[in-house]
């Protein structure tokens, strides 16, 4: 599903129209039918074998076979009304072969054996005619297999399982919050997924995995008619590898002490309305901020997305090799740059993690989409890059004998390629507290909160905005700014990381949409970090009149 | 799965809606077979077929509405998919906005041009001999090919408890390709989609990026600023189209919009931009065929959104367009910006200095109070003087928002049809000349 779709559902693009159905997302169906258990693991291990066993009479040399079932669930309220109640599931299977020496893939929504050998003839038939215009077969790592293995997403509790009329009273006291605060406007959204993943391959895996996600977010905003100004403040929760467990507000995993309350393995989204609801105006009223450079003060809501598009992205294995560079780029992480051992990504106090263990992230699961161990590594090392992300026909390129466990697909009927892991920034070893960091700068923007995001084909530029503003002076925070943007060079951001707080400070953000690939896919990964300081960071005035 | 025919399909939702007690019922009926082959490196990457389909029933018992799908058709399934659907209308919460499902619609004839049959069934092998012929230009020019072609073919169908019957059926062909220097310092672009495969010239496409490629090896940087740029419609629409996707009613009329105004109301009736600038959208465009009918059975017609500068019409869900008494215009489906008789061409000699845009990349919002957009060029950037083409340069960021842009505007060329990169929707574009376009920094992106 991509971020145009989960609009349309949630009623943002459009304005509260009714789902019909939208084939490529799934299909809806009742709370009820999306809380009754997964497929019998006995009969996914019948139909993976139907698909194994004709890709190999066709002539397949390797095949994998994912059988998936895929539940969404949309709670959507708009100020004082329940806008949208959805159920979605999407059921089938892809079948992806080798066949000499090319991949081919075929999907089908029909489970019974003839349609099932009917696909796995059709991704032969296409990987055979698509090897005429190969240059070099495919190199696949080698693998054992696990035989019959799990996989849960170790949930409190399953956000399905919640009744909806809870879902909707928590979204409509959350607007009610919001509106009695200043907001004009709201709209807010609890979106639940379950991915039920089989995965079956001639490696001899059948790996069953039930893995669980949950994004409370709203949006809210506040008009002053006279001067037809508006601005909105969005949720300061993150997407999570939770159950609703993560909707539970605990005291300990609230931070007070700054200008709005942030969140850490909960979130108390009433509360957060509240801020928002005034914030609408506060932000309005705030002084248009003055370009130039600036320290900045970036917290993990805000920082994890600088992460995910200049880092995440650019050790991207897949990217680095020209595999994405008809749509999503390049990279400029060029194979010698990681060869030397001496690229200076960034300042020292820079050490990026990978990891697909992470519990409540995103990206968090037991297995790949081939049938690979999920494991954690680094990607930069004090400063230095000194690993990619990459996947089983990729690994040997680098000199891996075995691949990282990155490949993913966003469903059932997609096929599935390198796409990444949890990429965090790891905490600074000395303590330090976000009130600390901020004492020392003189000059500077403390910002929460992601919004606009943009960066070049190879990951060089960008361009980031945020929720809330804070000018800094003297080491205080003394006001709120507004038209802020910052826009740098990724190499000297990260050069210009001068502190990360401590291991206290670490907060957890993400997406459900990153895109890549075509057919484009989205994945959700999250990305970890603690309030860092960066220097001398190039803000852009976004004030303009129409 | 074959794609159903009208008769076919509407005896299937004739049967499924024989089966509701409902107070009103809703069939909408989805199926499609897409194949496609990935390439990058000079090879192929990955590539595969898919096809599936979905019967969706919506019930509603006065303002509660219930929705349950199926992809098996046999008697039974149809039946049980139904009563699924009733029982979850008893079970939910009413909603304020609900509209009842409409009545019988007239819709114009299925432009033929939208559904080719040969399109929606091309075999492998064409599918691979298409993509050999680009790999062909790539090899012959020491270029390095990534590219993406894909077909679909597909069909819709919607019958409803009060008379509405709606069927179409649509073929699509995509291919885009990108082309690289070996030494990494050159790029360029080509992007189409059709309706028929016949169209789609894969090997003159991966030529134009093979000049573009070429031409824009060893890129000099010349400073950020305010420049004259002319736009390819393949950059140009990922801009127009936050334009003329935003042309909602409701977000206006709340005050929340580029389209409100300082206390009250709305910019409908108001010059928004140049007077050259008209923006119409025709389902019956030969040249870019859609459906008559849009998601919810409500008619697509010709609509003039922008016309000569002026803000003509704006989109309305059914539900707003009832609480203020206006026509439920659905929101633009095929879209064509008029523009004159010059071609790119002719654009590039008539200017003295500026830049050439080949396409926009990565465009996110930055203010939508101004409609604000950030972005950056990609794959074949040149310096223009005198009227010709001097040499390549460094890709640039910009912030740039398209009301300012078309209210700077300095020519229009003859539109063609262009994909967008960012929504994938195809419009039919003019090259566009434009003066100050903001360029905020460089980029070393190639």
């Amino acid at each position: 599903m991509n971020r145009k779709n989960f609009l349309y559902l949630t009623g943002m693009g459009i304005g509260g129209a009714m789902l019909k159905g939208i084939p490529v997302i799934g299909s809806p169906i009742s709370a009820e039918a999306a809380m009754q258990g997964g497929i019998d693991v006995a009969l996914k291990k019948r139909m993976a074998d139907v698909a194994l066993n004709a890709a190999r009479s066709k002539g397949a040399t390797y095949t994998d076979v994912r059988i998936g079932r895929y539940l969404r669930q949309f709670v959507v309220t708009r100020e004082e009304k329940v806008q949208n109640v959805v159920n979605t599931e999407s059921y089938g299977m892809g079948i992806r072969v080798l066949a000499n020496g090319c991949w081919g893939f075929a999907a089908t929504d029909k489970m019974d054996n003839d349609s099932i050998a009917k696909a796995a003839a059709a991704a032969v038939a296409i990987a055979k005619e698509n090897a005429r215009i190969q240059t070099e077969p495919v190199q696949l790592a080698p693998q054992k297999g696990y035989g019959e293995v799990n996989w849960k997403t170790p949930i409190e509790k399953n956000a399905f399982e919640v009744p909806i009329k809870d879902k909707v009273d928590l979204l409509l006291k959350v607007n009610d919050t919001a509106m009695k605060a200043g907001a004009n406007y709201i709209t807010s959204i609890i979106f639940s997924v379950n991915e039920q993943k089989y995965f079956a391959s001639t490696d001899g895996s059948y790996i069953d995995q039930d893995v669980h996600r949950i994004w409370p977010t709203f949006f809210a905003t506040h008009v002053d008619a006279k001067s037809g100004k508006f601005e909105t403040r969005n949720a300061l929760s993150s997407p999570r590898g939770m159950g609703y467990e993560y909707l539970i507000p605990k005291a300990a995993d609230k931070i007070t002490n700054m200008p709005t309350t942030l969140y850490r393995n909960s979130y108390d989204m009433i509360e957060d309305a509240g801020f928002a609801g005034k914030q609408g105006a506060e932000k309005m009223a705030a002084k248009s901020v003055e370009a130039g450079k600036y320290d900045l003060i970036l917290d993990p809501s805000n920082l994890w997305l600088t992460i995910h598009e200049s880092v995440g992205h650019p050790s991207e294995l897949d990217r680095v090799l020209g595999y994405e560079a008809n749509f999503a780029g390049t990279s400029f992480l060029t194979l010698d740059k990681w060869k030397s051992g001496k690229f200076n990504f960034g300042s020292k106090n820079v050490n990026i993690l990978a990891d697909k263990l992470q519990p409540g992230s995103l990206g968090a699961v037991g297995y790949d989409d081939e049938g690979v161990k999920c494991g954690q590594w680094d990607i930069i090392k004090d400063g230095i890059l000194v690993n990619y992300q990459t996947i089983r026909d990729q690994a040997h390129i680098i000199g891996l004998n075995a691949s990282q466990g990155c490949c993913y697909a966003d469903g059932w009927s997609d096929v599935q390629f390198q796409r990444m892991p949890n990429i965090s920034l790891q905490p600074g070893k000395a303590p330090l507290t976000p009130t600390e960091l901020i004492k020392n700068v003189e000059k500077g923007i403390y910002i929460v909160g992601d919004s606009s995001f943009s960066i070049d084909q190879q990951r060089y530029n960008f361009q980031f905005s945020g929720q809330l503003y804070y000018e800094v002076k003297n080491g205080k925070i003394v006001g709120m700014l507004n038209d802020v943007a910052y826009q740098s060079n990724t190499q000297e951001f990260w050069n210009s990381c001068v502190a990360v707080c401590d291991k206290s400070d670490y907060r957890l953000g993400g997406s459900f949409f990153d895109g890549k690939g075509q057919p484009e896919q989205v994945s959700a990964v999250s990305h970890g970090s603690s309030t860092a300081r960066f220097n001398g960071v190039n803000i852009i005035n976004t004030a303009r009149k129409i | 799965m074959a794609i159903l025919s009208e008769e076919e399909a509407r005896s299937l939702m004739k049967k499924a809606l024989s089966y509701s007690k409902a107070d009103e019922c809703e069939i909408n009926l989805n199926g499609s077979d897409s194949a496609n082959i990935r390439y990058a490196r000079n090879s192929v990457s990955t590539s595969g077929a898919i096809g599936q389909t979905s019967l969706v029933v919506s019930s509603a018992f006065g303002k509660k509405l219930g929705v349950a799908t199926i992809n098996e058709y046999d008697d039974a399934s149809l039946e049980k998919v139904v009563r699924r659907s009733e029982e979850l209308a008893q079970l939910a919460p009413e909603n304020p906005e609900f509209m009842p499902f409409l009545g019988p619609q007239t819709y114009a004839p299925q432009n033929p041009k939208m559904y080719d049959q040969k399109t929606a069934e091309m075999s492998p092998k064409l599918r691979t001999d298409m993509v050999a012929q680009s790999l062909q230009v790539a090899k012959d020019n020491k270029l390095t090919a990534a590219g993406f072609l894909q077909n679909t073919g597909s069909f819709a169908a919607m019958m409803n408890s009060h008379g509405l019957f709606a069927y179409n059926t649509a073929s699509d062909i995509n291919f885009s390709v990108t082309l690289r220097s070996e030494d990494g310092k050159g790029s360029g672009y080509a992007s189409r989609d059709y309706e028929d495969y016949t169209k789609m010239d894969t090997l003159n496409l991966t030529k134009v990026a093979a000049q573009k490629a070429t031409a824009s090896v060893t890129a000099k940087a010349i400073e950020p600023g305010k420049y004259t740029v002319i736009l390819e419609p393949s950059a140009g629409i990922v801009l127009l189209e936050q334009l003329y996707g935003g042309l909602d009613a409701r977000s206006a009329d709340e005050g929340r919009s580029f389209l409100s105004k300082p206390g009250g109301g709305t910019k409908l009736g108001d010059k928004l931009v140049d007077e050259r600038v008209t923006i119409y959208s025709d389902p019956q465009n030969p040249d870019l065929p859609s459906s008559s009918w849009n998601g919810d059975g409500r008619p697509q017609e010709r609509v003039n959104w922008i016309e000569k500068g002026v803000i003509k019409n704006l989109s309305y869900s059914r539900y707003w367009a009832q609480k203020k008494g206006v026509k439920a215009v659905p929101g633009p489906d095929a879209i064509t910006m008029m523009g004159g008789d010059q071609s790119l061409e002719d654009l590039i000699k008539g200017t003295e200095r500026g830049i050439l845009v080949t396409r926009l990349w990565y465009i996110r919002p930055v203010d939508p109070q101004t409609l604000l957009y950030t972005g950056l060029t990609r794959d074949g950037t040149f310096y223009i003087e005198n009227g010709q083409i001097k040499f390549p340069v460094k890709n640039f960021r910009f912030n740039e928002s398209p009301i300012i842009m078309l209210n700077n505007l300095e020519a229009l060329g003859r539109p063609e049809r262009a994909v967008s990169g960012e929504s994938f929707q195809s419009a039919m574009i003019p090259p566009m000349k434009i003066r100050d376009f903001t360029f905020s920094s460089l980029s070393d992106a190639v």
